[in-house]
């Protein structure tokens, strides 16, 4: 596995700083149904000056597994994961605030539950930053802004709905970081929602065990997007994002559905095309 | 043993009623009237840790609290009794009311007495029962159960209840919430003039002093514990507080969760009979403490769960409560609270599904006053299920196997592999039609087809693969 100190003295004299090598935990979800997001988060944080690694023998965080009350499982195949994790150096980035808060917050837990596993938990829970979190913080200490506006006039701009997932908002107090790099992006008009903060009905295997209520919840969600007029639904989570796609699939709505980091990468292609694309 | 699906089924079957659109209108209420009242104390986050500090003390050294309090009743003039179970605490409850035969008993609302189902069997031993409650007493002649720990009938509608009031009582019809409390007013009145008991909940039981302490919105409570000759109390074994002053904690913070309100209409302590100098108050004064389960979940690993104070905000925001009501629970305590409780209290193993009666989304922790992390509870609950009696057995197979290829990258490459490769023959498609017990997500959505490039293949190929 490469490590961060892979660049000699001399690479000073190319760069002014050492570029972070951060560690891609890509989640299950992206990886296997959403392979464009996994690309379009490495070209963010290559653009935010990072050097990305992606540990290939990670697989998923455990989360599917503890929800349903199968912490045996979950705990085992978490424990693989951190150890994946633990050989590596720099932050990890999540792109899902779920998996983010589980590491965070029941990892060390449940790793608990396995004699010397608790530090390993601890060490790896420390190195955890969310996606968005991460890019706000970067793009905060990059001594240049982000590109100025092109000038997209508002009739133009799409409206976009930022969904705070429950576990990026509840778990990490996230929401903001999520909603501004919306903003930043000239093309899209940020819209708000009532009721914005509540759950979208998905909850992992909550949508199999009890799909009913699952769907009511979807649909009281899908109901105000649509009286919104959203074009563009945004999120961090792409499990709440399939979620509510599928049920706007069978809706006939066309409302694009976008994790945070595919509309950045749709706002720089705008930016590098010359203006507003749509 | 079968597996119970209950919860399941009971939920959709009360969706499609009209209860849950009521419930969400008054729930959707509460959670508003209560940011307001939190926004304006701004003491507010202090107070609910110093109240979580309160309630876990006070678990951990309940056995001491409870000796404590039951010395302070009898100081005060008081009696106590210990009921193990429903039944025994009824036939206490019993034996003290039919000192006289045919009494008219006097109920103000209490949860833990809907545990007990006390009022059927008094009504059984042939007295007479009058919930005074606006709200119980809506669901006494409706014939009906709470739905909420706070508003028993958030599930009706004020229509709901002009035609009720019109039927059972031969009023005329109205709608309007004034006049309907005024016409129970004067139905009920008579009651507190000549009823021989008085049964009462607890909100909290004070150690140092022996005081219960009542907290309502209506005069109904103080009627109840005062103008009867005898005054029970029915407390469950957890409600204690320590002294005043933390009852007093507890008080800033359970009427600002519950209704929004600084401090609800009546707040009453009650310390033992009434003595030679007060000018009213009952003879008796009897506190009733009942374990009924709660020993049971005081050792198991939900424990946490009984240092909730019942002010029900835990269900006005719970997703799930909002869609299909308190009754789909099944049980008296419902919401994210009961989905906890419940199980713990009654038979676990049929009572596993209520701990899934959740998506996990934090709400309830977020707003709980005494910051009781529902959701980590919901899962401990949910672990206790799966090793009882599995009420999602189906699922066992398939995370076995995830268990298998999630430790072993080698074979969930492989997995990765085999779903793109089935994922080429439907690039970027959704299927409509998931099998069997996947096939709840498709009846409502669409599910992605799995990408014929993964993200790690593509690493593979465009990154090097390290």
């Amino acid at each position: 596995m490469p490590k961060s100190d892979n660049f000699g003295k001399g690479s000073s004299l190319v760069s002014t700083s050492m570029p972070e090598t951060v560690q891609l935990f890509v989640t299950c979800v992206i990886d296997a149904v959403f392979p464009q997001v996994g690309r379009d988060v490495v070209e963010e944080l290559e653009r935010n000056g990072a050097r990305v690694d992606f540990p290939q023998n990670q697989t998923c965080c455990g989360q599917p597994a503890y929800n349903a009350g199968h912490r045996t499982e979950a705990t085992d195949v978490l424990i693989h994961n951190l150890e994946v994790l633990d050989r590596t150096d720099g932050p990890i980035v999540i792109p899902s605030g779920s998996c983010s808060d589980f590491i965070l917050h029941h990892g060390p837990r449940l790793a608990a539950d396995r004699p010397g596993k608790a530090e390993l938990a601890e060490r790896v829970a420390d190195r955890v930053r969310e996606f968005t979190s991460f890019v706000v913080e970067k793009r905060a200490g990059q001594a240049e802004g982000p590109a100025p506006p092109a000038g997209t006039d508002e009739g133009e701009r799409t409206r976009a709905f930022y969904h705070p997932s429950c576990h990026a908002l509840r778990g990490l107090g996230l929401r903001k970081e999520g909603e501004a790099l919306l903003e930043s992006v000239d093309s899209v008009e940020r819209v708000d929602l009532e009721s914005a903060e509540e759950c979208c009905g998905f909850g992992g295997l909550f949508a199999l065990e009890m799909p009913e209520i699952s769907t009511e919840i979807m649909n009281t969600k899908l109901d105000r997007l649509e009286a919104a007029q959203v074009q563009m639904l945004v999120g961090a989570d792409a499990a709440c994002l399939i979620h509510l796609e599928g049920g706007l699939r069978r809706r006939n709505n066309p409302m694009q559905v976008l994790h945070i980091a595919s509309v950045l990468a749709k706002g720089r292609a705008e930016a590098e095309n010359g203006g507003s694309g749509s | 043993m079968s597996q119970p699906v209950t919860f399941r089924r009971r939920a959709v079957e009360e969706m499609s009623t009209s209860k849950p659109a009521a419930v969400d209108r008054a729930a959707r209420r509460f959670t508003g009237k209560r940011q307001w009242a939190v926004d304006d104390f701004a003491a507010m986050e202090e107070t609910r840790d110093r109240g979580r500090q309160i309630r876990l003390h006070t678990l951990a050294n309940l056995h001491h609290y409870l000796g404590q309090f039951a010395d302070s009743v009898e100081r005060a003039g008081g009696q106590v009794l210990w009921a193990a179970d429903a039944g025994e605490a009824n036939q206490m409850i019993g034996r003290l009311v039919g000192k006289k035969e045919g009494s008219l008993v006097i109920k103000s609302k209490s949860m833990v007495t809907e545990e007990l189902e006390l009022l059927h069997y008094l009504e059984d031993q042939g007295h007479t029962v009058v919930e005074t409650d606006l709200g119980e007493f809506i669901v006494q002649i409706a014939e009906d159960h709470p739905s909420h720990i706070i508003a028993p009938v958030m599930h009706l509608t004020r229509q709901d209840v002009g035609e009720l009031f019109h039927e059972q009582l031969d009023l005329p019809y109205t709608d309007d919430p004034p006049t309907l409390t005024q016409m129970a007013r004067r139905h009920l009145r008579r009651y507190f003039l000549t009823a021989d008991v008085g049964i009462s909940g607890v909100n909290m039981g004070i150690a140092e002093t022996g005081s219960i302490v009542t907290i309502t919105n209506e005069g109904n409570g103080w009627l109840t514990t005062a103008a009867p000759r005898m005054h029970i109390a029915v407390m469950g074994m957890e409600r204690l507080v320590p002294t005043f002053e933390d009852a007093a904690t507890i008080v800033e913070i359970l009427a600002r969760s519950a209704t929004g309100q600084r401090l609800s209409v009546y707040t009453n302590f009650v310390t033992g009979p009434r003595r030679a100098q007060d000018p009213d108050g009952p003879d008796e004064f009897v506190v009733v403490i009942v374990d009924n389960g709660r020993s049971k979940v005081l050792a198991s690993e939900a424990s946490e769960i009984l240092a909730c104070i019942r002010c029900g905000a835990c269900l006005n925001v719970c997703p799930v409560f909002r869609e299909v009501g308190g009754h789909a629970y099944g049980q008296v305590y419902p919401g994210p609270v009961g989905a906890v409780l419940a199980p713990g209290l009654s038979d676990f193993k049929e009572w596993v599904d209520l701990p899934y009666a959740s998506s996990l989304c934090g709400a309830c922790r977020e707003v709980c006053p005494v910051r009781i992390d529902i959701p980590k509870l919901l899962v401990t609950q949910r672990e206790r299920a799966t090793k009882e009696n599995d009420p999602f057995r189906w699922m066992g197979p398939g995370l076995a196997l995830y268990r298998q290829i999630g430790k072993r990258p080698a074979l969930w490459k492989t997995a990765i592999a085999a779903a793109g490769v089935a994922g080429r023959f439907r690039k970027g498609e959704w299927f409509h039609r998931l099998p069997f017990h996947t096939k709840g997500w498709t009846d409502s959505r669409d599910f992605p087809a799995p990408a014929s490039q993964s993200f790690r293949q593509w690493w593979k190929e465009n990154r090097g693969g390290t």
